[in-house]
């Protein structure tokens, strides 16, 4: 880790109207991760875990408070900068993997990449060096149905990385995996944390899974319990 | 370019993932289709109604009816006008010098159509239609130059003989040569059968004229007078001559006009029984396209909202399912449009003329305007059909990316 910020959110809050209730998620949470930070988010359902991926992912925007990335802020970007933010500093992983059932693996893998002024050439050469990283060179033609899911998930670690974002989250990403499959996967998310420097912020509910991260934030009822970890 | 990429994708994602709604998506192309198939017809038969009415006219040909006759029907034309219009400027004189002009007289006679006769043959329990017996003078044949005599031969004048119209003959019966009619009170014979080009008069009888007036009571009084012209350009002298003159209170026309308005009239109808009836389906097919479509949004949500955490824009997403609606809507039209061909292109049938109450045969004709009328229509029901879906799909909240599959 370099000891540069990468994310910082100051007295955030989240807040939701559900009828007549007002629903309050986090109230003035602050949190910092560093350039090449691996965080492990753990806590109970309904804790924040989600909410807090979305806001890290853009995805979502606080209701009050600042969320910075990188130097600047995020929170006040609209729909269409936010998108076009993503697109260039936030890889996605998911627990289901998500990918396009219709596209094969090497379509799926290039998919960031339309959202860039890449060429069809640099985006083949992109799509076979992301698949080979994380061992599915010979795979790239073949379609979802006709892998495993800890291939499927790989894939998905690939389109993850084919825009070279900063930032890698991570919802639940070995959930629907045996143990020794997870372990792959997380053995992978380990080496681009250590190798390439990604920075990963992994919600999980597996203590095992955890373990890989560089740190682990405990999350209840919209708080981190683990006070030193908080900036 | 980075947005039409982004559109591309999203699209061939929508396109590809119809085969896993196929019997949704297939019930919407088969109901677009149905909806197309109805709409065509009707527009196929008007395009051939009028393309018969229409074919039927000549520009160098004048027809002179009764001052205010919409139709030979309710006209009325003496003797002695159709021997002044013999003078008049601007008619083609024959080889023998006459005056190519031809009074004529349109009478309705009944007769039976081929598809109403019952299964036991008898005639006499048959629904009539009305057909055109035409008595024509001396002229009548050669101010008709593109007259062919097919089967037979033309009618001895003075006698109760008939020559029968192509299409007539096939669609009625006991119109063969050498058939015996029952026209009014008197019998004929069949001993010609003719063609022209197509036209309307293939749908008519064709008699003598002064035998026709002594049979059916309408001594010294025609309908019509038809006249060939030296060339268009004369029309408008016959015209002045016609105006000029007390005792023609006629009006005059080209016979391609005239027949180009009688088609307009009866393919109007046609039409506008065709469209609100299509139109009344389109609704039941747009149903069947919103809740495909509804279906397909649903079922790739989180397909959607992934793209859409990617980076993907909502328009793109809005764009794709457009996309998928308008290609069923269009895979349903050019069913349609094939099964209209199949089942009636060149199909003959007849119908009552508005105007002239009786039998025109006719031809269905899907002509590539009419199929593309029927195409339009399809992609109208998927662009309504597709429009709200779409702006469900753009409106779809990206955290649905973290839902189960």
């Amino acid at each position: 880790m370099t000891g540069q910020t990468l994310i910082h959110l100051q007295d955030v809050s989240k807040r939701f109207v559900k009828g007549k209730d007002t629903i309050t998620i986090f109230d003035h949470l602050g949190l910092t991760i560093p350039v090449g930070d691996f965080v492990a988010v753990m806590g109970p359902s309904g804790s924040g875990k989600t909410t807090l991926l979305n806001l890290l992912g853009g995805i979502d925007q606080p209701t009050e408070g600042a969320i910075t990335f990188d130097g600047a802020r995020v929170d006040t970007l609209t729909e269409g900068q936010l998108a076009r933010w993503r697109a260039h500093n936030v890889g996605f992983i998911f627990q289901f993997y998500n990918l396009m059932p219709t596209l094969s693996a090497a379509r799926n893998v290039e998919l960031p990449l339309l959202l860039t002024s890449f060429g069809r050439a640099e985006r083949r050469r992109r799509v076979e060096a992301a698949l080979s990283l994380v061992g599915l060179a010979e795979r790239a033609s073949h379609y979802p149905r006709e892998m495993s899911g800890g291939q499927q998930q790989r894939v998905a670690i690939a389109r993850a990385l084919i825009s070279d974002p900063k930032l890698l989250l991570c919802d639940e990403p070995t959930g629907d995996l045996d143990r020794a499959t997870a372990d792959e996967i997380l053995a992978m998310l380990q080496l681009l944390n250590r190798e390439m420097g990604k920075t990963i912020v992994m919600v999980t509910h597996d203590p095992e899974a955890a373990k890989y991260a560089r740190r682990t934030l405990h999350l209840d009822k919209g708080r981190f319990t683990e006070r030193d970890l908080v900036a | 370019m980075r947005v039409f990429n982004e559109i591309a994708v999203v699209t061939v994602i929508c396109i590809k993932s119809i085969p896993q709604r196929f019997w949704a998506s297939l019930s919407t192309v088969v109901a677009v289709g149905l909806v197309v198939t109805v709409l065509l017809a009707f527009l196929a038969m008007a395009a051939g109604f009028q393309q018969t009415l229409r074919g039927t006219g000549a520009k160098d040909m004048a027809i002179l009816m009764r001052a205010g006759a919409q139709a030979e029907l309710n006209s009325g034309v003496s003797r002695d006008q159709a021997r002044l219009i013999e003078e008049a400027p601007g008619v083609l004189k024959g080889p023998d010098g006459k005056p190519l002009v031809s009074p004529e007289l349109y009478v309705i006679v009944d007769a039976v159509k081929k598809s109403a006769l019952p299964d036991d043959g008898n005639m006499k329990k048959a629904p009539k239609s009305n057909v055109t017996l035409r008595g024509l003078g001396p002229a009548g044949i050669a101010v008709r130059p593109g007259l062919k005599i097919v089967e037979g031969r033309r009618f001895t004048p003075g006698t109760n003989e008939l020559m029968v119209g192509r299409a007539l003959q096939k669609d009625f019966v006991g119109m063969n040569l050498g058939d015996t009619v029952k026209l009014g009170n008197a019998s004929w014979v069949v001993v010609g059968v003719f063609e022209l080009d197509g036209s309307v008069f293939e749908s008519e009888l064709w008699a003598d004229t002064p035998v026709v007036q002594d049979l059916f009571h309408r001594q010294n009084v025609f309908q019509s007078i038809r006249a060939r012209l030296t060339s268009p350009d004369a029309l408008l002298a016959l015209k002045d001559y016609a105006a000029n003159d007390p005792q023609l209170k006629l009006d005059v026309t080209t016979e391609a006009d005239y027949y180009a308005q009688q088609a307009s009239r009866t393919s109007d109808l046609i039409q506008k029984l065709g469209w609100p009836l299509a139109i009344a389906m389109a609704f039941g097919a747009l149903a069947g396209a919103l809740n495909t479509m509804y279906s397909s949004v649903a079922a790739r949500a989180q397909e959607i909202a992934t793209l859409r955490c990617i980076g993907f824009s909502g328009t793109s997403s809005f764009l794709g399912t457009l996309a998928e609606s308008l290609v069923l809507s269009l895979a349903g039209g050019i069913l349609g449009a094939l099964v209209t061909w199949a089942a009636f292109d060149g199909l003959t049938a007849s119908t009552l003329s508005g105007t002239t109450f009786s039998q025109i045969v006719f031809t269905f004709r899907l002509t590539p305007a009419v199929a593309l009328q029927g195409v339009i229509l399809a992609l109208i029901v998927g662009f309504v059909g597709g429009f709200f879906p779409a702006w469900r799909a753009a409106r779809i909240p990206i955290v649905e990316a973290y839902g189960t599959p």
